[in-house]
């Protein structure tokens, strides 16, 4: 049995001596030179960052976009600040971009989102309205991401005091308390909301007044600059737009 | 350290109440954990390409960090134990340090060593070396909450068994390599058994100073308790994928505690002293 033990432990070993630590460079098929970008982007637009990052590859052989990093933007930007190798970012609005500045291009607007009451199927919380949910187990974006400022404004507009149970670090986290049917209500932008088909959906009034500007940009520490800002371009882009618009968000 | 149960221990009946939910409190989440697993798509799950990448990435990059772990905390460990005990309770202090601050900690620790207006981090710049966020930062992280547990449990058992085999072994003319790798390793063999399966699994789970140093990129640092954690917010993976992943982690919990058999009296000592 001990000897059996030891030859797992060295094969275990000997595996990984040959499978290192290599995220890093990019297989290159038939010694194709090619480059690797990197997207970080918001919960809000990962989903359609990984179809227009597609359509992207598509007409460049030798170009990989890898999987999108996706988090809230504040954290991302956290990331920007020490040093993670990412390409480009996109942020869900724009005072998270203007906090990395120094850091980034130009940023170029894509898309305007507001936001919506989701509750969980049935609607187990009796949520109406934004009135509802000072009474309700609520949960929101924190204020410091996007979302959870816009979030702040809105409340705030309509003059209602939240106690939240949670405060998520990304819109997607809001949701997915929802989703899980562990909260009566949260507030997410309305792309998540139509995203998920396990919420039920209310409009507030006056969100088109804390509406929330996505915004792209380069990373300027990116080894790929000019690859970086052709994406950025292409996703501000007609086609980065059609995406955008198919998923439901506004124009900038 | 019979096999039987001692009969004649005299306890107060009511304390069946707290050691009842004491075990319920630890086993009915995982039953449920186990629930809540959706059988038919069991095999999709754990074979969709995030999982498969997480799972690749958890399993090399914790095999690596308990390799290193073996390599620095073994030596570590026997100096310990064979040190006079003011500096072996110094030695003991430092080494622990990591195992009682929250893995969260480590993980800003590591940053502001190697971030890139970290000390070591700016050093590394001019060389063209980067740390943070990429795959090494996953091993780093790993190595660095793992050691503790390796360097405890291996300290225990040698200190257990004394140095008076090695003096004779020494005084019989073996030089200090034989010494070492005759007699000591295999006294302490134990404790390395259960040491380096502690350490395995603590890698496998680590995840707080992962999420701070190394982030969160799919297929680079994105680890099985990453994906995880993402699922559950929402990106990335289905939380279908998310349990599998969690009972995929439990399932090797219990593999490695079985390798270990780190239930029988004294196989942890190392790590409760």
């Amino acid at each position: 049995m001990r000897r059996r033990v030891s030859a797992a432990v060295a094969a275990a070993l000997l595996l990984t001596g040959c499978s290192p630590a290599d995220g890093g460079g990019p297989a290159a098929p038939d010694g194709e030179p090619t480059a690797a970008l990197t997207i970080a982007s918001a919960a809000s637009l990962a989903e359609a960052m990984t179809t227009i990052a597609e359509a992207f590859e598509q007409g460049r052989s030798g170009v990989d976009v890898r999987p999108i990093v996706s988090d809230g933007s504040a954290t991302l930007a956290t990331q920007i600040r020490a040093g993670a190798p990412y390409d480009v970012f996109i942020s869900a609005d724009e005072p998270t971009m203007a906090g990395v500045a120094e850091l980034v291009g130009e940023p170029v607007p894509l898309a305007t989102n507001r936001l919506v009451i989701v509750v969980p199927s049935g609607n187990p919380g009796g949520v109406r309205g934004l009135g509802d949910l000072a009474g309700a187990s609520t949960v929101l974006c924190a204020p410091e991401v996007p979302c959870g400022a816009a979030s702040e404004r809105l409340l705030a507009l309509h003059g209602v005091d939240v106690r939240p149970v949670s405060l998520e670090q990304s819109v997607r986290g809001v949701l997915a308390k929802v989703e899980a049917n562990a909260v009566d209500a949260g507030l997410v932008y309305s792309t998540d909301a139509a995203a998920s088909a396990s919420v039920e959906t209310i409009a507030v009034a006056g969100a088109e007044q804390v509406v929330n500007r996505a915004v792209a940009a380069t990373v300027l520490d990116s080894r790929e600059l000019e690859l970086a800002a052709e994406l950025v371009r292409f996703i501000a882009g007609g086609e980065g737009r059609a995406v955008l618009e198919a998923l439901g968000f506004g124009a900038p | 350290m019979t096999g039987r149960a001692d009969a004649s221990w005299p306890w107060p009946p009511v304390l069946a109440v707290p050691i009842v939910v004491g075990l319920l409190l630890l086993v009915v989440p995982m039953a449920a954990l186990v629930g809540k697993v959706e059988w038919a798509s069991l095999g999709a799950d754990i074979a969709s390409p995030e999982a498969l990448s997480a799972l690749g990435l958890s399993l090399g990059t914790a095999l690596l960090a308990t390799a290193i772990c073996l390599l620095l905390g073994a030596p570590l460990a026997i100096a310990i134990a064979r040190a006079g005990d003011r500096t072996a309770a110094w030695l003991r202090a430092i080494v622990t340090i990591p195992l009682v601050l929250p893995p969260l900690v480590d993980g800003v620790a590591l940053l502001a060593l190697l971030g890139r207006d970290g000390p070591l981090g700016r050093v590394l710049a001019v060389w063209g070396v980067e740390v943070p966020f990429t795959t090494s930062a996953v091993v780093l992280a790993q190595t660095f909450v793992s050691l503790p547990f390796l360097v405890l449990a291996i300290e225990g058992t040698v200190r257990a068994r004394g140095i008076a085999l090695e003096r004779t072994a020494a005084s019989l003319g073996a030089p200090p390599w034989t010494v070492l790798l005759r007699v000591t390793l295999p006294l302490a063999a134990p404790g390395l058994l259960a040491g380096t399966t502690l350490c395995f699994a603590r890698a496998l789970g680590e995840f707080g100073a992962t999420a701070i140093f190394a982030g969160n990129a799919p297929g680079v640092t994105r680890t099985m308790p990453l994906a995880i954690y993402t699922a559950f917010h929402g990106t990335g993976a289905t939380q279908a994928t998310a349990i599998a992943l969690s009972l995929l982690l439990l399932v090797s919990a219990i593999a490695v505690l079985l390798l270990a058999r780190a239930w029988r009296p004294g196989a942890m000592t190392g790590s409760v002293r």
